[in-house]
């Protein structure tokens, strides 16, 4: 197994946000700040890893017939478990994030790595496509948290505090002062308008890249053709 | 026959099994964080608190100090109101209610409000809402200091007819683009001021997180 190939697979190639584009709830509803999609993104790796290293140890005497139940009880176990972690250490974060904690099990990410990947491979290229596909989730969250903190309010990282403590009100950015506010991206059709813009930024790279490598092999080189 | 009972067997076998670690892991977790979770949970309520009613003006413990009760007529929506009582000596020096304005833009809005001995407000606050954001969202501490215009107010000061937003004629800001949100606040917040002033000996002497309304 390539581990390279799975990191570009998670971050870029297959990444569940702008690609496969599952778990769309989550992405589209909590992606309001910068630190909000950080929080979010960070439970969500953090159950990848748990769930497809746990899905891998325990995949020989999972039968298939309910191989889809034993994972969501596995899933429910570990998301129950962050919940509890993060209401006794990020308190204050958990008050924000709220509702879309648990929701983390409904994400539908979570179940396919489970059954695509970790059930047929080894605990480590399980746990590392867990946190490559979290880490790839997380990209595209904090992407779109940005776009819209940035559009509709003219900051970024505010309230940076409910994840870093006190040393996150250093980072707190006014990016534009005095801006009035531009609610349309702060609102739920903002994430969709935003999410469009990202996969066309997204699909315009890979197009502009395959179109370089396709000169590159057309044309002859000057050193060949001499 | 017998081998199709034996495989459903083992397959029932392996998802209880499943269960069981999932509930073992779960009952670790929970050990190990339930109190840190409580202590959080009376951590970020004492400090909600303590920013109505502050901690040096009282010298008992104001989150265990409390009852709640009904009453449609001042807290209209089968809302349960929760009343924290702050004294110093014994002596009645505010009550902080936790209760809702029902008739919210997007539903009933969250509210602390503090009000002291003499029946002025010493605060109010809000805790959960759903306004739009962008317009009527200014009732957050963080985005602006409309909620602080209700500090030192009471039921005469302003009269009666000045407990309204400015477009309804009274005396309190209304946001741009959002007047619904505003009105709500005050309405709840002036209906909460005739609470007290019709029950206040009730609501100090109620002993604590008794369930029963006050009585007249």
């Amino acid at each position: 197994m390539n581990y390279g190939q799975i990191w570009i697979d998670g971050l870029w190639r297959q990444n569940t946000g702008l690609v496969v584009l599952l778990g769309l709830c989550p992405l589209l509803a909590v992606s309001n700040t910068v630190v909000n999609a950080v929080g979010l993104g960070l439970a969500t790796t953090l159950t990848l890893l748990a769930s497809n290293l746990a899905v891998s140890l325990a995949r020989h005497w999972l039968r298939p017939e309910i191989r889809i139940p034993a994972y969501v009880l596995i899933i429910a176990s570990v998301v129950t478990a962050i919940q509890l972690l993060m209401q006794a250490w990020f308190h204050d974060l958990y008050r924000v994030l709220g509702i879309f904690i648990p929701l983390i099990v409904t994400n539908c990410a979570i179940i396919g790595r489970a059954e695509a990947f970790a059930s047929r491979n080894r605990p480590l290229p399980a746990a590392i496509d867990g946190l490559a596909t979290g880490l790839g989730f997380l990209l595209a969250l904090v992407a779109l948290g940005a776009l819209r903190e940035l559009a509709g309010r003219g900051t970024l990282f505010s309230q940076a505090r409910l994840l870093f403590g006190e040393a996150g009100e250093a980072l707190q950015l006014t990016v534009v002062p005095g801006h009035p506010g531009f609610l349309l991206a702060l609102l739920p059709p903002g994430a969709f308008i935003g999410l469009g813009l990202l996969i066309a930024g997204r699909n315009w790279l890979n197009a502009r890249r395959s179109a370089v490598q396709a000169i590159r092999v057309n044309a002859p080189s000057p050193e060949r053709a001499a | 026959m017998n081998g199709r009972r034996h495989s459903l067997l083992r397959s029932a076998a392996s998802l209880g099994l499943v269960a069981l670690a999932g509930t073992t892991l779960l009952a670790g977790v929970h050990r190990l964080t339930a109190d840190r979770i409580a202590e959080q949970e009376r951590r970020a309520m004492l400090s909600q608190l303590s920013e109505i009613v502050p901690t040096e003006r009282y010298d008992n413990d104001l989150r265990d100090d409390r009852f709640t009760f009904r009453d449609e007529q001042h807290f209209p929506g089968g809302q349960t109101v929760t009343a924290y009582r702050a004294r110093l000596d014994g002596r009645p020096v505010a009550v902080i209610l936790r209760f809702a304005a029902p008739d919210g833009y997007n539903g009933p809005i969250g509210l602390l409000a503090g009000i002291d001995a003499d029946g002025r407000l010493a605060g109010v606050r809000v805790t959960a809402h759903r306004e739009t954001p962008g317009l009527g969202d200014g009732i957050e501490i963080e985005k602006s200091d409309w909620i602080r215009g209700f500090e030192r107010k009471s039921l005469n000061s302003p009269p009666p007819a000045g407990w309204q937003v400015k477009r309804d004629g009274g005396e309190f800001d209304q946001f741009t683009g959002a007047t619904i949100t505003p009105r709500a606040i005050v309405e709840a917040v002036q209906r909460a001021l005739q609470y007290y002033e019709s029950h206040r000996e009730a609501l100090f002497a109620t002993p604590r997180a008794a369930t029963e309304r006050p009585a007249k």
